[in-house]
């Protein structure tokens, strides 16, 4: 262990001493089940001005590592080794030295914006909050509400909150994901903290958002030498921000390496493994060399005509269009990609194809069914033609009924088969997703999350269906677990011929499926056409932004798009 | 991908049931607790069983073979808890009233358990016109003090008065009246959310009836929590019984025993110094609904994963990771 002396600032000599040093940290968590070992032996140093970058997939214990930066582990927690910010063991000090050390030398930016900020009070009051917590502590002057106020003012006008003297006086529901995320990082900053833990401070956002806030976390890195310890599972923004990544799995740092070197020549085969799985915006596209459209002459499954979807408002207030307008053809045998981002109507659209959701204007005609006039008894003939996956594979399974049970239960409810024969049929698919067919004894907690999404799939083609609708199914996976089922989706799908609409909200992940992909926008559908000639020369000015914001898991690469995209992406 | 061989374990019958789960999921004071209440609850079940057995003489038993007990007899001799004013033996009256208490909370609980869960799933599900008069007419009942509603129905039923198994209907469906909106409204809550589950919507996009999927995907899903709530009613059945004897309405000595009934009748003696008839009756009445909350309060805290309490950290050896990690690993490792 490395004992630090003294409390010079660190930016005047940056060699001298790092701004973070862990050393040999463990952390064992109880748990019903046994400890579970979640950090077992991680060392690594953050130099001021430097970003380093976490990454693994979940479990690594890449989370665990950056709560107890800042001493924020539940009580079931033990941790061994150490923390030494500023020379201060941030395991062994006492709460109120811990209190002192949050905030001022290091501080926290957590994931979701919407709940890290409290609704009931303005977003300067929450600021200020740090900055008084902290005056008049260890002898200094206490800190007059105006004076935290100016305080506060300055600090998000740090991070780019336009009109900031006006706006310290909004509440978090006044402002949208993007800026509530920057209000989080102006609270972080209030006391001007040598190193910042950003937690994945952009997975609850929007690609084109996410763009925006990884730039503002780079201009602090530069303007004011702050360090970053970045907490992230994506490797896009990996390669766009990081200086350094460390690798971790299962607890331990698999490899540390300089983020071009670490892409260029990975050494390890974990490392290796992780980044070969990352979708790449452009490589193994579907529709690669294609210049017509495929399947026209098949049979139309699915047609939208100026489909119009509205929720109902409030008592005086107008409805909600979620989706407006839209049109599209799915035939037989094709795989229709539909891309947007958060609230642009694709998952209503997918819903509203599986009768779930009413249609409210233009036709929408499922397998020649009119949607609009839309009753249970008359369209339930249809549904065993129509299979669905959900996004979160956890929660779409019968929590007490065996996987078996779950995945024959169409077979149950169309074709009343024997107990036999739904064992067989059960069995054959479970070996077509690649699952042993022994699985169908087990109940779904009882499958890691890429398995359930296997199964997932299995009930969902259980009845050879001609359509099939996938919604998100694999963003709730690991990079490698998504890049698995990915494959395997496309396999089968090469197999089965089924018409798929594949909605997702990440551009790499549909190119890789889909033939012929869709960008909606705020309820329109801006733009389609075959998938690489969208991503590679796209029509529409938003879909320009959604590719030039989408980060490429490649240092180089993503360095030399973020110049050219800078005045598209006004950042 | 890499197949793993390891079958999943079966939990043994003990470890599946709800009290005997939760003994061993405990630790610390939680356990002491959970154990305390479990002992308490026993000894009262084990007392209405056994009460013929147990009790020296007779519920309405006011004499023997040496003639007349006599009245407001102290402590000690034949007469273990000493006798009341019309000559009836305490500890008899005790262990006998244990009896009464356990069919009234049985019949009540279950009563209500059935009522309120049909109609909860029936309400939550469906939702509409008919949901909305039911939820009204269970906020009405709520809003009645639940000794009243209890007293109405019980007069509503039969006059007030009774022999054994009239009395004991009367007053489970008094208490069933009380608790039926609560059991409603915990199921119906339970329904709405599961509602919009994804595991209940793709059964929907499958073509599930609406009976499939209140039977099979709901009903075991939105009833987890009943355990809990039965032992804490159950207490409560035994208070609202108690209330309902000592404001005499419950069951007529003759053809039962009743805590309650005795209290009311000791209410006299108290101010001349005879403490034994009231003190028993009480302590029975104390000690069971004691038991009973301290069980269901503690299957509360052991149900919620961040009240319940967990050996330190860092005491087992390194083989105890759980198998889903194991199968996690192999998924990400596989190929």
């Amino acid at each position: 262990m490395t004992i630090n002396l003294g409390s010079v600032s660190d930016q005047s000599r940056p060699e001298a001493r790092p701004v973070l040093d862990i050393d040999h940290l463990k952390v064992t968590f109880a748990t019903d089940g046994g400890d579970v070992y979640a950090v077992k032996d991680v060392s690594l140093e953050v130099k001021a001005g430097e970003v380093l970058a976490i990454v693994g997939e979940s479990g690594s214990g890449k989370t665990v590592t950056a709560k107890t930066i800042l001493g924020l582990l539940p009580e079931t927690a033990t941790s061994g080794g150490a923390v030494l910010i500023n020379g201060n063991n941030v395991i062994s000090v006492s709460a109120a030295k811990l209190r002192q050390i949050r905030g001022r030398d290091v501080a926290m930016v957590f994931q979701e914006p919407s709940t890290a900020l409290n609704p009931v009070f303005t977003v300067g009051w929450q600021i200020a909050e740090g900055i008084r917590a902290h005056a008049g502590g260890d002898g200094g002057k206490r800190v007059s509400g105006k004076e935290a106020k100016a305080r506060a003012i300055e600090a998000l006008r740090k991070v780019g909150i336009p009109d900031p003297e006006h706006r310290v006086n909004y509440y978090p529901h006044q402002f949208s994901g993007g800026q509530k995320q920057r209000v989080v990082i102006a609270a972080a900053l209030a006391l001007n903290p040598g190193l910042i833990v950003a937690d994945e401070p952009t997975t609850a956002l929007d690609v084109t958002v996410q763009a925006e806030i990884l730039q503002l976390l780079r201009d602090l890195r530069d303007k004011y030498g702050t360090s970053i310890v970045l907490i992230t599972h994506n490797m896009g923004v990996v390669a766009d921000l990081a200086d350094r990544v460390v690798v971790m799995y299962q607890g331990d740092v698999v490899e540390e390496a300089p983020v071009r070197v670490l892409f260029a020549e990975p050494k390890q085969d974990y490392t290796k493994k992780l980044l070969a799985a990352v979708p790449h915006l452009g490589h193994n596209s579907a529709s690669e060399g294609m210049t017509e459209r495929a399947h026209q002459k098949a049979k139309v499954l699915v047609e939208a005509n100026n489909l119009t979807i509205e929720y109902p408002g409030r008592l005086g207030t107008p409805s909600f269009k979620a989706v407006d307008g839209v049109s599209f053809t799915v035939s037989e045998g094709e795989v229709f990609g539909l891309v947007g981002e958060s609230g642009s109507g694709k998952t209503t659209i997918g819903r509203a194809i599986a009768g779930l959701n009413r249609t409210s204007g233009g036709s929408l005609k499922v397998l020649g069914y009119e949607m609009l006039n839309f009753k249970e008894r008359t369209f339930k003939p249809l549904r065993k033609d129509i299979g669905f996956v959900f996004q979160d594979p956890a929660a779409s399974f019968n929590p007490q009924l065996t996987i078996g049970d779950c995945v024959a239960e169409p077979m149950m409810i169309h074709t009343n088969p024997s107990p036999a024969q739904a064992r067989k049929r059960v069995g054959e698919l479970l070996e077509s997703v690649q699952l042993p067919a022994s699985y169908a004894a087990r109940y779904p907690h009882e499958l890691s999350g890429g398995q359930r999404q296997r199964a997932s799939l299995a009930r969902a083609l259980i009845l050879n269906p001609k359509l099939l609708i996938a919604d998100e199914p694999t963003s709730a996976l690991d990079v490698s677990v998504q890049a698995k089922v990915l494959e395997l989706f496309k396999e089968i799908q090469a197999e089965f011929g089924f018409a798929a609409l594949f909605i997702s909200h990440d551009l790499a992940v549909v190119d890789i499926l889909s033939q012929w992909i869709g960008v909606l926008y705020k309820g329109k559908l801006v733009e389609q056409g075959i998938g690489s000639q969208v991503m590679g020369a796209p029509q529409h000015d938003y879909t320009k932004r959604l590719i030039a914001s989408l980060p490429v898991p490649d240092p180089e690469e993503q360095a030399r798009r973020r110049e050219e995209h800078r005045a598209l992406l006004g950042i | 991908m890499g197949t793993i061989v390891l079958e999943p374990k079966r939990k043994s019958l003990l470890d599946r049931l709800p009290v005997s789960s939760h003994i061993r999921q405990s630790v610390g004071v939680q356990r002491t607790m959970l154990l305390i209440g479990v002992v308490l609850c026993g000894v009262f079940v084990l007392a209405a069983v056994f009460a013929p057995l147990l009790a020296p003489y007779g519920y309405s038993q006011i004499s023997d073979v040496d003639g007349s007990f006599p009245a407001q007899a102290e402590p000690g001799g034949k007469h273990l808890l000493g006798t009341t004013v019309g000559g009836y033996d305490v500890l008899s009256r005790v262990v006998w009233g244990s009896q009464t208490a356990l069919a009234v909370i049985v019949a009540a609980v279950l009563m209500s358990i059935f009522l309120g869960v049909f109609l909860g799933l029936v309400s939550g599900y469906f939702g509409g016109w008919l949901d909305r008069v039911l939820v009204v007419i269970a906020d009405a009942i709520y809003a009645f003090p639940t000794l009243l509603v209890a007293i109405v129905m019980s007069i509503a039923i039969n006059k007030g008065q009774s022999g054994f198994w009239g009395g004991i209907l009367a007053c489970g469906f008094a208490i069933t009246a009380v608790f039926v909106p609560q059991y409603f409204r915990v199921i119906r809550a339970e329904t709405i959310r599961l509602k919009a589950e994804p595991f209940v919507e793709s059964a929907q996009v499958v073509g599930a009836s609406s009976a499939r999927i209140i039977g099979r995907h709901i009903f075991a899903n939105a009833t987890r929590t009943l355990p809990l709530i039965f032992t804490l009613n159950a207490s409560e059945a035994i208070l609202t019984l108690a209330g309902l004897g000592f404001l005499g309405f419950g069951i007529e000595p003759s053809s039962a025993a009743e805590w309650g009934f005795d209290l009311n009748k000791a209410m006299s003696d108290a101010s001349s110094g005879i403490w034994w008839t009231g003190v028993f009756p009480g302590l029975a009445i104390v000690l069971t609904v004691v038991g009973l909350t301290l069980v269901g309060e503690s299957i509360n805290d052991l149900n919620d994963p961040r009240l319940r309490g967990r050996k330190a950290a860092g005491k087992g050896g390194p083989g105890s990771t759980s198998g889903a990690q194991a199968a996690i690993a192999a998924e990400v490792r596989g190929s």
